[in-house]
Parts: C-alpha cells; sequence; structure tokens
C-alpha cells in the first residue's frame, strides 16, 4: 500500500484490480463505468497487460471469455444495461468454470436481482460484492479476484455512479508486484497433439459419453458446486447497534453508508434503531442478519428500487420478526445516479415512521 | 490388349480398406473416385442400414475417396509395385 | 449383373508391399464416428483444417474456438485445444485468447447462419481490427442444425423452411456475400473462399487453409477461409445430388476463389 491519494472511485477500482493481478480488461464505454475502462486503459500497458475498448458489450464479455481460458485474471464491467447485454455469456462462463471478475456501476439500486438471482438464462449464481465506499470498494475488488481464482466462477463488484465518481482519499494500493501463476487447467495449445488436449466448454469436457461429453452429470457438478459455494464462501456484512434496537434496518451499498450515518444520528437523539448492510449480497448473510434482528420488533428496508433486498431480509427472517419496505425509486434528471430521496433528512423521517 | 478382349488385366497401384461399419452410403466417393472403381452395394447394407462402397480393380491410390467422405470410411495404400489383375468382364476395367 | 463384377476384399490392409498413404482420419481427429448427416460437407472442411494443423506442426500450439451448429460435434472429437463459445462470438473469444498469447495459433470454426447471421457484428470488428486470427466459416446456406431455415448467406430463389417459395428480395433480402465484404477492410490480410464438393475443390480448400494460416504465422492481419459445403438435409436433395446443388445454387452467388491475399 502506498500513501493517500485523493482519487475517483473508478480509479481506485482500477488500482485495486491491477494490484490484484488482473491483466486482461475489456469494455465499452457507458455511464457510469466509462471511467473504470479509461483508468485501466492507462493502467493495463504499465504491467503489460491488455486493456481493449470493445465494439460493443457483447464482444467485451466475449474478450473477457477469451482471455479467463489462458489462465490470467480477466475482467469486464458495464451499467446494468450492458450487463443486460452480457449475459447469456456470463451464464456460459459460470458452467464453463471460468474465473471473472464483472463490475457493475449500477445506476440505482435496480439492479440487486440481476446480480443476485442470475440476470441470464439457467440455474447459476455469481457471489456479489456490494462496497460502500472507496476504501471498501479496494478491498473488495482485490477480494474478487480471489474469489474468482479459488472458485474458478465469475465474481460480481457491484457499484454505484456514487461510488465511480466519488473522490475520496485512500491508501492507492501500488500495481507494482506480479500477477499470480497460470492454473493447470488454462489453454495455451500445448496440450495439443498429446490424444487429450483440454477443453473449456459450457457443455463440460473430456471424452465421456457417446456424444464426447456428459451433459447431464456436468450440470450436475455445476449445481454441486454452487452449493459448495452458498456454503464455504464466507458471508460478509456491517451491523451496527442491533443489541438493543427495536428497530433495524437494512441497506446495502453507497445507500447503506447514508442509512448507517442516518441511524448513528438518531442513535445520538436517543432512538433505539439498529442497522444491518450486507457486503456480500450472494451468499446472502441471512444468519448473522436473523441473528441481528430476531431481538428488535421490526425490520425495515431501505433500497432505491421498488423493492429487491427486501425480498432476501423476508427469507433470512424466517417470519421471525416484520419486515416493511421503506425504500422506493428515485431518480436524479439524468437517470445514472443516486436520486434526491437519497439524503439524511429524507431517510431519517422514513426510520422514525417506521419506528411509530 | 483392348479392353473388351476377355482375360485383359489391368494396372492397380492402389487399393483402399474399407470401413463398412463407418458407412452412410452418402454416395459421394463413387463420383469422387477417378478412375470409377467405387460401387456401391444395391441391397446389401450395414448394421445401421446404409449401403456402402465396393473396390473394382484399377485404384490408383489417388485419395480422392478418402478425402471426400465425410465419414472417414477409407484408408489408402499405394502399393511398391503396381498389380496386374483381371479387368472386369462388364467395364473392362 | 454384379454376380458377375469382381470385387476386391477391402477388409484388411493388402497383403502385397503397399505404403499407407491416407489413414481413416488425420491425427488430430480422435474420434471417427459422428452424428452429422449422410453428404454432409462439414466433416470434409474439418478434415483439411486438422491436416493443415498438422502439416505445419502448430498441434502444440493451436487453440481453436467452436461456435455453434452441426460441426459443434467436432469440439470434442479434436486433438487440440478447444473453447466452445456461444452462436455467433467466437470471433471475441478467439480475440481475448490471441491478445492474451500472441504466440498462440488461434482458429474459429463456424457456420453461415453462426458467423453471418448471429455474429456479424464480431466477424466484422474483427477484420476492422486486423485481429491475427484465422476464421473458417463452413457456409451451406441453412442452418442446418435447427432443420434447414434460411440464413443470411441463403441464394436468391433457394427454397429453405423459411423461404419455402424461395428467397425473395422483396421479402427476405439479399444475401451477404462475407468474403466479398471482408476484402473491402483493410484489417483482411487473406481472404479466399473454396468448396469441398468434388476431389479437386477438397484439394484447392486445403490450400487455401493451409495460406490462411501461413498469413497468421507471418502476423500479417485477419485470415479467413470460407468453405462452400454440402448439406443435402436442409437443401431437401439426395446426398447424390449435393455436390451439383451447391455447384449450381451457391457458387454461383459465393464465388471461389483467393479474394485478397498478403
Amino acid at each position: 500500500m502506498t500513501d493517500r491519494v485523493l482519487i475517483e472511485g473508478s480509479e481506485a477500482m482500477a488500482r485495486a484490480a491491477v494490484s490484484a493481478g488482473c491483466r486482461f480488461f475489456t469494455g465499452y464505454p457507458m455511464t457510469p463505468f466509462t471511467e473504470l475502462l479509461e483508468h485501466m486503459a492507462s493502467l493495463l500497458p504499465e504491467v503489460d497487460g491488455v486493456c481493449m475498448n470493445a465494439e460493443s458489450e457483447l464482444e467485451a464479455v466475449g474478450m473477457a471469455w477469451g482471455a479467463a481460458t489462458t489462465g490470467h485474471l480477466a475482467a469486464t464491467g458495464s451499467t446494468g444495461q450492458g450487463l443486460s447485454l452480457m449475459q447469456e455469456s456470463l451464464s456460459e462462463i459460470t458452467n464453463a468454470r471460468l474465473p471473472l471478475v464483472v463490475f457493475n456501476m449500477a445506476r440505482g439500486q435496480g439492479d440487486y436481482f440481476q446480480a443476485t438471482r442470475g440476470g441470464g438464462h439457467g440455474d447459476y449464481r455469481h457471489i456479489v460484492l456490494a462496497p460502500m465506499d472507496l476504501p471498501e470498494a479496494v478491498e473488495l475488488t482485490r477480494l474478487a479476484f480471489e474469489l474468482a481464482s479459488r472458485w474458478r466462477t465469475p465474481v460480481m463488484v457491484l457499484g454505484d455512479y456514487y461510488l465511480a465518481h466519488t473522490y475520496q482519499a485512500v491508501s492507492a494500493p501500488s500495481i507494482e508486484g506480479a500477477a499470480p501463476e497460470v492454473p493447470d487447467w488454462a489453454l495455451n495449445g500445448s496440450s495439443g497433439g498429446s490424444g487429450s488436449a483440454k477443453i473449456i466448454s459450457p457443455l463440460g469436457g473430456g471424452t465421456d459419453g457417446e456424444e464426447g461429453f456428459d451433459l447431464g452429470a456436468h450440470y450436475a457438478a455445476c449445481a454441486a458446486h454452487i452449493q459448495e459455494m452458498s456454503a464455504g464462501v464466507d458471508p460478509l456484512i456491517d451491523i451496527g447497534f442491533c443489541e438493543d434496537a427495536e428497530l433495524v434496518v437494512a441497506a446495502y451499498g453507497s445507500v447503506g453508508k447514508f442509512v448507517r450515518y442516518a441511524c448513528l444520528r438518531l442513535r445520538d437523539a436517543g432512538h433505539r434503531v439498529g442497522y444491518v448492510r450486507p457486503i456480500t449480497l450472494w451468499p446472502f448473510p441471512s444468519e448473522a442478519v436473523y441473528d441481528a434482528v430476531t431481538g428488535s420488533a421490526k425490520v425495515a428496508v431501505y433500497e432505491q428500487n421498488m423493492g429487491q433486498m427486501v425480498d432476501d431480509v423476508r427469507l433470512a427472517t424466517m417470519g421471525a420478526v416484520p419486515v416493511e419496505f421503506i425504500g422506493g425509486p428515485s431518480w436524479d434528471h439524468s437517470g445514472f445516479g443516486i436520486g434526491p430521496d437519497i439524503n439524511v433528512p429524507d431517510i431519517s423521517e422514513r426510520i422514525l415512521e417506521a419506528l411509530k | 490388349m483392348s479392353p473388351d478382349t476377355p482375360g485383359s488385366t489391368v494396372t492397380v497401384r492402389g487399393t483402399v480398406v474399407i470401413d463398412v461399419e463407418a458407412c452412410k452410403g452418402c454416395d459421394l466417393c463413387i463420383d469422387a473416385c477417378p478412375p470409377r472403381v467405387l460401387e456401391m452395394t444395391d441391397h446389401e447394407v450395414n448394421t445401421r442400414g446404409y449401403r456402402y462402397p465396393r473396390l473394382l480393380a484399377g485404384c490408383t491410390g489417388c485419395q480422392a475417396c478418402a478425402q471426400i467422405c465425410p465419414d472417414f470410411v477409407f484408408q489408402v495404400y499405394k502399393y511398391d509395385t503396381p498389380l496386374e489383375l483381371p479387368a472386369d468382364p462388364e467395364t473392362g476395367q | 449383373m454384379t454376380d458377375e463384377r469382381i470385387y476386391l476384399s477391402t477388409d484388411t490392409p493388402p497383403a502385397e508391399p503397399a505404403a499407407l498413404v491416407d489413414d481413416f482420419t488425420p491425427t488430430l481427429i480422435t474420434q471417427a464416428n459422428h452424428h452429422l448427416c449422410p453428404g454432409c460437407g462439414e466433416p470434409i472442411a474439418i478434415r483439411a483444417a486438422m491436416e493443415a494443423v498438422e502439416e505445419l506442426e502448430l498441434a502444440q500450439s493451436t487453440i481453436t474456438v467452436f461456435g455453434i451448429g452441426c460441426y459443434t460435434a467436432f469440439a470434442h472429437n479434436l486433438d487440440v485445444e478447444v473453447v466452445q463459445a456461444l452462436h455467433g462470438r467466437a470471433p471475441s473469444v478467439a480475440t481475448g485468447i490471441k491478445r492474451m498469447l500472441p504466440d498462440g495459433f488461434v482458429v474459429t470454426v463456424q457456420g453461415d447462419g453462426d458467423m453471418v447471421n448471429e455474429g456479424l457484428q464480431e466477424v466484422l470488428h474483427a477484420v476492422a481490427r486486423g485481429e491475427n486470427i484465422t476464421c473458417l466459416l463452413l457456409n451451406n446456406g441453412v442452418f442446418g442444425e435447427t432443420g434447414g431455415q434460411m440464413t443470411t448467406t441463403t441464394t436468391l430463389g433457394q427454397r429453405t423452411k423459411t423461404s419455402i417459395e424461395g428467397r425473395d428480395p422483396h421479402q427476405h433480402g439479399h444475401p451477404i456475400l462475407l468474403s466479398d465484404l471482408a476484402t473491402t477492410m483493410d484489417g483482411a490480410a487473406y481472404v479466399a473462399r473454396c468448396a469441398v464438393n468434388n476431389a479437386g475443390n477438397v484439394a484447392r480448400t486445403k490450400r487455401y487453409i493451409t495460406r490462411a494460416y501461413e498469413s497468421q504465422m507471418a502476423g500479417a492481419g485477419f485470415s479467413l477461409v470460407e468453405i462452400l459445403t454440402m448439406c443435402p438435409t436442409g437443401w431437401f436433395v439426395d446426398t447424390l445430388e449435393g455436390p451439383d446443388y451447391l455447384q449450381d445454387t451457391l457458387a454461383p452467388v459465393h464465388n471461389i476463389g483467393e479474394l485478397k491475399t498478403p
């Protein structure tokens, strides 16, 4: 880690990615993701990496797919709409068991379902990490690459306009240092002519079965792997003031930071409120949420959408405590960012209303 | 000797091994063979129900059949010394 | 009359001294048995592609990227490294591989529905970039795997399941001649079109593929070999008529020849 610098979130995440060993990045300009692509374009050549300004999001995820097969750490990203375009490939990359980090610099909080339910076809899940500010984004970006490699799966870093464009003083990660070694399963041509050349395919590999692959067995293995990740990935959560809370407020991402601050001020004013801020949105920290809320009378979920994470909170509490949705969509005039409702007085009012 | 003379021979420079079970009866080899020495069976079929080619005398070992076959049915050999085989009574080949 | 024909023994190798000049499959095709239709041209093209890899001694640096079509079956039958991509998406996957492994030898195998319909954008961008990969386009003028529907390369008048009266320009538009389109772009180094409907054309196909590979080895830019293949099932014709149908229906529109060389 170097000295603290004042940089924007996009640059912080780019530096974190390169410091984690990312050597291939690709994307298509789209607000508020564009600067992440620009920073990667300027950083990667310094470490002999490759950054491609793909001609479309569809091609971006394809290039990242190809790069990932070579065993080098690869990443791509966009905002929600661009990720919609990438979904077929993201689903298949998951079945091909490839590591990949995907950044969603979302326009608001409407992409929670897309991120956590697997926005594409088929029954798959991605690990999803939701930072609330720049220091956390740096940490979680590095964790994303580690998890992607370890589990051979796509991992999403779910940010937003605020995160991408806010300037904050952070310890900028150093981009010097070697990338991790290329794993054994990676391709480089050399197993050709050996009698058992490697194949990386969403349908499975090898030469089992009459067709040369056993689709049923492969999908069963993929499903088992999802279960393993669900149990094996450490769920991360930020919890405060829940021991004696009457009301616990749940929120995530940048919005979670506002909610946390609102709770802090309300505590100072004598209200018994607590908060839970899930950081791994998948696997959702259900047990920790349950433990944090069972002592209280009610849970209020605040998010900038029509109610998405509230479903997971309801599932986690399993009816032990009533769950109320106190969020809602809120747009700024550009449609890109956090809307006017995301301010501490407004949030506090809704929390107080829920306390009644 | 003319080809019509009974007892005439034809020079054979090559031969093939035909994997009858691999054949799907597509007929492409028949037209591809320059000396036209491949002929499909009429009624005999392999275990999958497909007719398959048989070889007459006159193969040159040119590999056209192997190159055109979609099912990898042929192995092609070239004799060290060309053989002289009896010509076919019907075609003279 | 067949009783009088003298058929020679073809069960086993000859007893007389002879050299094996062509084995059942090239070394790099490990599984000869496949479920593609009788008379299909695609295995012929794949054979030529793999023979050329062998002859140029590229087996240990080759990574093939397969699109989705009938030919996808071969992804599991080859002894070269394979990445299975989605319909139309092989060029971008190939790009990611080549950029990270510049010394690798990257070849895509795609059909016309895959490359010229779903993936037209991808391949044209790869051409424009002069991406140093080789794309093989197996063009039979139909979507074979889904039963014979019209693609962007189907010719005017050609009968398919979605142009049952024959392709009509007013209703269905005109075919795209992908190789010709590629030659107009500066990033294209080698572009050629050939066919596998007769032995002479198969030999030419092998020659063009070899030249395309050599152009990639020389780092010349993007190389494309479009190979017209028979699809008697998709064309509603007998297997024996496939070669002539190709010559009469596809070849007059998608002209055979070397269209651009480095």
